[in-house]
């Protein structure tokens, strides 16, 4: 999962931007509505958490944009005040969960993975194919039923990959899900993280589509 | 009074029935006048007529009779209305039309004249004729001139008083269409749910109404912004209350989630910036409640500002790059003021000045354009001017708010300046960029 954090208090951010990466999913700060409206429209993120009060405007007005733009991105919005109008109206204008603050930083993580998996309309909380299968809430994935060990990056790439197991995925979407606007890509970095897996899930079970990318091998 | 409509029905009503009544008066008046003369000048005509009828005394029966029995028909109870006497010059009567008084009609010899005869009041033309040795009397009672006027006058009163009610359920009904426009805006306001604060409609109020709507509006827009501004102040509240709550609990989260000794430094790290803030928080919040409590003077000293400013300076945490100068004038500068007042003030417009202070940046504190007032000035963004009357508000944060503020700080200080009588102006610097806040002494 790559997700857009737009928080303007920096301790904040930074604790929502460690503890998410620490469950696997690649993270980007912005702090003001202008950041956050330029950061959806050039990168292609998961899901964003929004905070309603910026220094430049509401994160209403943001949500409303987007949903102007006919984007879809799932949006948990952050409000500092639990009274229902607030809440109602943020999801009024399009937004998909929401959390008032002080939240917890589980519950931030559980919530984005729902309202992700909502929005690829899935039931199942863990994504399988074949022999394999992901979890995200744990960030481990088993084959047959044994456990594998993967990096970071990798369980980012099988993720992907597993989300829509058919669909054919180029090596510029997995990069962007795989890095931040901070991270340093090596030029072959996917083809790395590919060969790393295959090693541990299976030679056979990622196909390489010529020129066009990557996707799982049908079972 | 109670009803409009009322009000207006009577006022309609009365000056109705007063028109009504001089019209009547002026008629019976008029009536009277015209009816007068013309009676008149059938009286004097028929002398006349009478007068070239006689041929001569002797020819002329006693008694005149009128051959047919003669009566108009549509002056009914008018008959016998003139009474035509002839005389001799030598004072006898030659002949009478029947029913006339065997009295003379007048002493007077020839003209009009008002006489009373058998107790009735009579109204006579006398007209002589020497060549023919008669003179002619007529003359009709005036009891019957006024029983004419008063059955004309009574023709038109009768249908005029029948139409009263009738006018006066017409501008009943008028009344209760004209005030409609009233009733309308009444359902409006009546039907409307407690936070419904859309104007009133002007356009289909009539123009008199109009200053009262748009007066309601008015009324209704200084509300909305008060209860805008109301829940604006709970929000950042709950806001400056809650952000720093909430990166101490997330921080604290991750600290616990990773055995990564770095994250968890990093993490402890924040935790402490937080504490700081929120420390900050509720000192400034222990201020504001403290100002609030104590509205009233708690004793005046006299204060050396100087000193105060250089006090405060060295124990607010002052990043390296960040210079403070302070004008030696201060020095010799007092207030006689509540000291715990006057450093409140200047302390959070000292911490407000170095958190908004680019790297590099000077806070200067320095006199003002009055020897007695006290000016700081900073490099930092200023604040937009839209804001400037906004920045007093507690939890305020405008759009150039710094990281660690909460929006407490300019408030205190005006608050507490205005504890101690004196103002606060702030202003963006014309000479260069940043803040000027200057403390009036309003002694």
């Amino acid at each position: 999962m790559r997700i857009l954090i737009v928080e303007d208090d920096p301790v904040i951010a930074d604790a929502v931007r460690v503890g998410l990466a620490l469950g696997g999913a690649i993270v980007d700060c912005v702090g003001t509505c202008e950041e956050a409206l330029a950061a959806a429209a050039t990168t292609c993120f998961s899901a964003i958490v929004l905070d309603i009060m910026l220094p430049d405007g509401s994160g209403i007005d943001v949500l409303r944009e987007l949903r102007s733009r006919k984007d879809t991105i799932p949006v948990l919005l952050l409000t500092a005040r639990d009274e229902i109008t607030d809440r109602v109206s943020g999801l009024d204008a399009g937004a998909d969960d929401y959390l008032v603050k002080p939240f917890d930083l589980d519950e931030l993580a559980a919530r984005l993975r729902a309202i992700t998996r909502r929005r690829e309309g899935r039931a199942d909380t863990c994504l399988v194919h074949g022999a394999i299968r992901v979890d995200p809430a744990e960030a481990s994935a088993t084959v047959e039923g044994e456990p594998v060990q993967l990096s970071r990056r990798e369980f980012a790439v099988l993720s992907a990959l597993m989300e829509r197991p058919g669909v054919v995925r180029s090596r510029n979407e997995l990069e962007e899900r795989l890095y931040g606007w901070d991270d340093d890509v090596e030029s072959n970095a996917v083809e790395v993280h590919i060969h790393h897996l295959r090693n541990k899930i299976g030679r056979e079970a990622i196909e390489t589509v010529r020129g066009h990318g990557y996707r799982m091998r049908a079972v | 009074m109670a009803s409009l409509r009322l009000r207006l029905f009577l006022i309609l009503i009365g000056a109705t029935g007063f028109i009504w009544l001089v019209a009547v008066f002026w008629i019976y008046v008029s009536s009277q006048r015209e009816l007068e003369h013309v009676l008149d000048t059938r009286l004097q005509e028929a002398a006349r007529m009478v007068v070239s009828l006689v041929a001569g005394f002797d020819g002329l029966p006693s008694d005149v009779k009128d051959p047919n029995g003669f009566k108009p028909a549509h002056l009914s109870g008018y008959e016998r209305q003139l009474s035509c006497q002839i005389w001799s010059l030598d004072g006898r009567m030659i002949a009478k039309s029947s029913g006339a008084p065997e009295n003379s009609l007048t002493d007077r010899k020839s003209g009009f004249s008002d006489q009373e005869i058998n107790g009735e009041a009579w109204r006579v033309y006398a007209v002589e004729d020497a060549s023919k040795g008669v003179r002619v009397l007529v003359g009709d009672r005036l009891g019957l001139r006024e029983r004419l006027v008063g059955d004309l006058v009574k023709g038109l009163l009768w249908p005029a008083l029948l139409i009263v009610p009738l006018l006066g359920f017409l501008i009943w009904l008028s009344l209760n269409r004209g005030l409609r426009p009233l009733a309308w805006i009444t359902r409006d306001l009546a039907h409307r749910k407690a936070d419904d604060m859309r104007p009133v409609n002007v356009t289909r109020t009539p123009s008199e109404v109009r200053p009262l709507t748009e007066a309601i509006n008015q009324l209704f827009e200084k509300v909305e912004l008060a209860r805008g501004r109301e829940r604006d102040l709970t929000a950042f509240a709950a806001h400056e209350l809650r952000t720093p709550l909430t990166g101490l609990k997330a921080q604290a989260q991750v600290a616990m989630a990773t055995n990564d000794p770095e994250v968890v430094k990093h993490a402890l790290g924040q935790i402490l910036v937080s504490v700081d803030r929120t420390s900050r928080l509720v000192r400034q919040l222990l201020a504001i409640a403290r100002l609030d409590a104590n509205a009233e003077d708690k004793g005046s000293e006299s204060v050396a500002i100087g000193p105060l400013i250089a006090d405060i300076a060295a124990a607010t945490a002052t990043p390296d790059n960040v210079r403070v100068s302070v004008d030696d004038r201060l020095s010799g500068l007092t207030w006689l003021a509540n000291r715990e007042c006057l450093e409140l003030a200047i302390r959070n417009l000292h911490e407000n000045a170095i958190q908004h202070m680019p790297a590099g940046g000077s806070v200067s504190w320095t006199l003002g354009s009055s020897p007695n007032d006290i000016v700081i000035e900073d490099e930092g963004p200023g604040i937009p001017d839209n804001e400037l009357s906004q920045v007093g508000t507690r939890f305020f944060r405008g759009k150039f708010k710094s990281a660690v503020g909460s929006g407490l700080g300019l408030a205190i200080s005006f608050l507490a300046l205005e504890r101690i009588g004196s103002r606060l102006h702030l202003t963006n610097r014309r000479d260069a960029r940043g803040l000027r806040a200057e403390l009036v002494r309003q002694t």
